[in-house]
């Protein structure tokens, strides 16, 4: 049995050791999928395979792969313009490692799983959209490319059909809005990354107005792996209702902070405790962020729920990118909770009047409370504000939307804490050398 | 002045590459984010002589193409030192007492965050998480990534940055 068997994601990289390149890459079975897909299904056939697979979008959101792939026209468009496939590999989530890491180790199963994905929307041209600021994975990734280009597999007239791909990077100039996806396919095109009045959603109009997919990085490198091995063997690789594994992070005062990919569904706790080894000595877990900056809290009552999209999202947040931050008992919950605000603040596009007025001004309030001039009232205020802030439908995309989950569920979980603020009238707490 | 003022707003090496992207796009003014990084790659920064230029180049009003360089955190739009330090200043790297060191780092270099040192040797700017958590705190010096810095170790960081 082979590790690709169990972890087809990282496997390989195990197994060799280190970053895989084009000869370790087929000497482990690399490119057979998009042979196969190619060569010997129809795009409808690839698309019912993902389908079937149950495979979740893995950027944050969980959207069904195939079937947001089944919403491209399919066919050669009627006017006879291209359609565009775009890697989302702008990973500016706070608390998220994994893409930078997948394209560092292992780039070619990433193109592999964009081939196959182009193929089955029949997009000729594909692009890698890659935060400006990660260069060595921009390195990795190109010449990996090269290494496709070279051996036939980018290009035109691809394992002997008439299938083209051309596929580029796209260096982003630096905002985290650019992971929303429309606001993604703006800077894809030269413009600021506000997102877009939605519909028409990007498979019917995307790119230059053209049907265009967008999936996150470590969505595409799930792919090949459901084309060799097929549907009923993902689904198998998932411990709940969730399909295939999900390469899981911790960061915070851990023995062992990292990724690791395992089974969909794994508990926190396992993660926590013997991946991670465990809290440092001294220090005691109160909370985490699951899955990046913009999810909500969870707390002691929650460690033993499997990592997945449907049981975090019942307990009241959601898996997001599965990268989770936790927060030790050294860390005051409302200057964390500022240090969020901050972000979201910051890298608001601007576009909406609640997000861009709202956040900032919810940071400066917490910096109040923290800095010990909190007033009574002011929790009720930053409660309100969440409400209509966070409320879905009140702004055009879902930056703000995202902002508030993390303060929702601090004033919800560590409300003493903040309470504590305003009567002490300073920070009972002395944060990590944040003093 | 300086030497960027001796020479034109945009040189020939960089109308070509910047030409190069523009022919893998359905249009000129596509390119305008690879542009921007383009100039920048070479001088540092984007002058307000250089944006003029970018913008006759690809077909797009100055002002328009402002909106653009100024909607990017890693455009910058005013001169930077030889050598940039950004530093992550979000969640992961904060819980590993990234406040604390960042002011460490404003103490060690004399500035603040948004200013060049004196010999301009370094520019000290905060950046969104680096995607490097689990060796947090996290910095980036030019194009190297920078982890498990703590401000012991910031000595031996800036050595090779002369």
């Amino acid at each position: 049995m082979s590790l690709l068997d169990t972890k087809p994601l990282t496997g390989r990289v195990e197994e060799v050791g280190g970053p895989v390149f084009l000869a370790d890459y087929e000497a482990g079975g690399g490119y057979v999928a998009a042979r196969k897909a190619i060569g010997q299904m129809t795009p409808s056939e690839v698309i019912d395979e993902v389908k079937d697979s149950n495979l979740r979008g893995r950027g944050g959101a969980g959207f069904p792969t195939g079937t947001k792939w089944g919403f491209v026209p399919p066919g050669p468009s009627p006017d006879g313009g291209v359609k565009y496939l775009v890697c989302n590999g702008d990973e500016m989530e706070p608390g998220t490692f994994k893409d930078r890491w997948l394209i560092s180790n292992n780039p070619h199963s990433l193109i592999e799983g964009m081939l196959i994905g182009a193929y089955a929307i029949g997009a000729t041209k594909a692009y890698v959209f890659l935060r400006g600021e990660y260069f060595e994975p921009k390195a990795k990734l190109a010449k990996a490319i090269d290494e496709a280009q070279a051996a036939g597999y980018l290009g035109n007239g691809l394992f002997g059909t008439d299938f083209d791909l051309d596929l580029r990077i796209h260096s982003s100039g630096g905002r985290y809005i650019c992971g929303e996806e429309t606001a993604l396919l703006n800077a894809l095109e030269g413009k600021r990354a506000q997102p877009r009045n939605k519909p028409p959603f990007p498979p019917a109009s995307g790119a230059w107005g053209r049907p265009t997919i967008v999936n996150n990085v470590e969505t595409y490198c799930n792919v090949p792996s459901i084309i060799e091995k097929g549907a009923d063997w993902y689904r198998d690789l998932g411990l709940t209702e969730d399909a295939g594994t999900k390469i899981y992070g911790v960061s915070g005062r851990v023995n062992k902070p990292g990724l690791w990919e395992l089974p969909i569904g794994t508990t926190i706790r396992e993660i926590i405790e013997e991946h991670a080894d465990g809290m440092q000595d001294g220090y005691h877990l109160r909370g985490l962020l699951p899955g990046g900056a913009s999810t909500d809290f969870l707390v002691e009552e929650h460690f033993d729920l499997a990592m997945d999209y449907g049981t975090i999202q019942a307990a009241g947040s959601r898996m997001g990118t599965g990268t989770m931050i936790l927060m030790d008992d050294s860390i005051c919950p409302v200057d964390m909770s500022r240090n969020l605000q901050h972000f979201f603040a910051q890298e608001s596009c601007g576009f909406c009047t609640p997000c861009r007025e709202g956040l900032p001004w919810i940071e400066s309030l917490l910096l109040d409370i923290e800095e010990g001039r909190g007033q009574p009232g002011d929790l009720e205020i930053l409660d309100q504000n969440a409400q209509y802030i966070g409320a879905p439908g009140n702004t055009f995309c879902l930056h703000a939307t995202g902002a508030i989950e993390p303060l929702q569920s601090a004033l919800k979980y560590f409300r003493d804490d903040f309470e504590r603020h305003i009567v002490e009238g300073k920070c009972p707490y002395r944060t990590n050398g944040n003093a | 002045m300086s030497e960027a003022a001796l020479i034109p707003a945009l040189s020939p090496e960089e109308v070509a590459e910047i030409e190069a992207e523009i022919s893998h796009l359905p249009d000129r003014q596509s390119a305008a984010i690879d542009a921007l990084m383009i100039v920048q790659k070479h001088r540092g920064w984007v002058s307000d002589e250089s944006l003029s230029a970018i913008a006759s180049l690809i077909g797009m009003s100055t002002a328009e193409l402002d909106g653009v360089a100024t909607f990017y955190n890693l455009i910058y739009r005013q001169p930077v030192g030889r050598h940039v330090i950004s530093m992550c200043d979000s969640v992961s790297c904060y819980v590993m007492g990234a406040d604390g060191l960042a002011k460490d780092l404003e103490a060690k270099l004399g500035i603040r965050f948004g200013e060049t040192t004196a010999d301009e040797r370094f520019t000290l700017l905060p950046i969104v998480c680096l995607g490097a958590c689990d060796k947090a705190p996290t910095m980036q010096i030019d194009e190297d990534l920078i982890e498990n810095v703590s401000a012991d170790k910031l000595d031996d960081i800036f050595e090779k940055y002369a």
